[in-house]
């Protein structure tokens, strides 16, 4: 029987556990391997023959490819493991935070100089249904 | 006898880390970041601890995920700044306290929180960074460390109940120890944040107030947040808080908060830190 998780109600947000964790083995691997620059320079060189090397999803390598950081989540992906595709890139952390939740970098930075995003509003994915 | 004296509990943003090691400490966004720490850095200055035992956790740099233990014991001499990405950060190397990490196991196995026992362990921005927000730049580190690294990376992590008592074990565990030593204790990470996702940016100053709060007046109210509260109030990273009741379990019921500070943003996060003395010194 599957556990039950409360935390899927909410918005926004994958929370990286042990089913997650699983899915994802080999995607977070592949992001820690971009640790040593010899790596980094292989993928740059090309990217899918360097994911191919890597027995991850179709799903897994595309969404690298795409650089579609909250796709990388759902299949398994950890911020802390995608992260590092990001500095190979040359993105900083908050350059892919505001990517993630839709925003400019300007934006993103200035929604944090005035406090951060208030928890009122984003407790559940039915406070998030009605928004544009 | 061995004795904790005193605990510390902060964030280890790693933004806070490169603005150090970068010149950057006077820039107008960093300066009230710092400017929070002068006062703790007097102050352990003071203590002069014989070794502090830090809690914090590993970010993919020692452990990724081959293997994740849910709590760890550094029992090595010395432990190697990781390199993240960026190359290590430039600052000393890290010296333990075999003796004292061992007896730390021989005693907490046996109150059944069952430690991995790590001989070789690259320690990252969670501890550097720490150390750096209390000791500044020594050339050399004033006093060993001992890591203990707890897993907040992969859910589901301890509960804060286990970890308020595994600090109360490690505390037992001290003051066996047959020599005498002034030892404080540090819990880092959070507070409220959340890196990833399209809620990232999440702060709840509220939250970490009532928190920091809690930790002088009711440390078990703090023990008994679920998960769940972590992860909706605090953000999915938030939930590192639990930390902080490792070293909050470690201490006498009454304490007396020395020093508090909390500023929004530094990075993604809110940063928050605390000093409390144990009142029988």
């Amino acid at each position: 029987m599957a556990l039950p998780k409360e935390y899927d109600d909410l918005p926004g947000t994958v929370v990286f556990d042990a089913d997650q964790a699983r899915l994802g083995y080999h995607l977070n691997m592949f992001c820690m391997s971009l640790m040593k620059p010899e790596n980094r320079a292989a993928f740059k060189a090309d990217e899918r023959a360097y994911l191919d090397r890597w027995p991850m999803t179709e799903d897994q390598k595309l969404s690298v490819l795409k650089r579609d950081w909250n796709g990388m989540l759902q299949v398994g992906g950890n911020i802390y493991f995608t992260s590092k595709i990001a500095a190979t890139d040359g993105l900083s952390f908050q350059q892919i935070a505001a990517m993630m939740t839709g925003s400019t970098q300007e934006q993103y930075a200035q929604m944090m100089l005035k406090g951060g995003r208030s928890p009122d509003g984003n407790r559940s994915k039915s406070e998030w249904k009605n928004r544009g | 006898m061995a004795r904790i004296i005193a605990g510390v509990a902060t964030s280890h943003i790693p933004a806070v880390g490169a603005a150090w090691d970068n010149g950057k400490t006077g820039e107008p966004y960093w300066q009230p970041v710092f400017k929070g720490f002068e006062r703790s850095k007097e102050w352990i200055a003071k203590m002069k601890p014989d070794v502090c035992i830090v809690v914090y956790n590993d970010h993919a740099s020692a452990f990724s995920l081959e293997i994740i233990p849910t709590f760890a014991i550094g029992c090595a001499a010395e432990f190697a700044i990781a390199d993240e990405g960026w190359g290590p950060r430039p600052v000393p190397p890290v010296k333990g306290y075999p003796e004292l990490a061992s007896h730390i196991v021989q005693s907490v196995v046996l109150d059944e929180f069952d430690l991995t026992i790590v001989n070789k362990m690259d320690v990252d921005h969670g501890l550097t960074v720490p150390l750096t927000l209390m000791f500044g730049k020594p050339r050399e580190w004033p006093c060993p460390v001992i890591p203990i690294s707890v897993n907040v990376v992969v859910y589901p992590v301890p509960t804060g109940n286990r970890c308020y008592m595994l600090g109360k074990a490690i505390r037992k565990a001290v003051e066996s120890f047959d020599k005498d030593l002034r030892v404080v204790i540090f819990g880092t990470g959070g507070m409220s944040h959340q890196l990833q996702g399209p809620r990232a940016g999440l702060i709840n100053r509220e939250f970490d107030t009532r928190f920091l709060d809690n930790l002088t007046r009711d440390p078990r109210a703090l023990a008994k947040i679920s998960h769940f509260e972590y992860l909706r109030e605090t953000g999915s990273e938030g939930i590192e808080m639990v930390m902080w009741l490792i070293m909050r379990g470690a201490l006498d019921d009454e304490v007396k908060e020395v020093h508090r500070f909390y500023h929004v943003p530094a990075s993604n996060t809110a940063l928050g830190h605390i000093i409390l003395e144990n009142t029988r010194q």
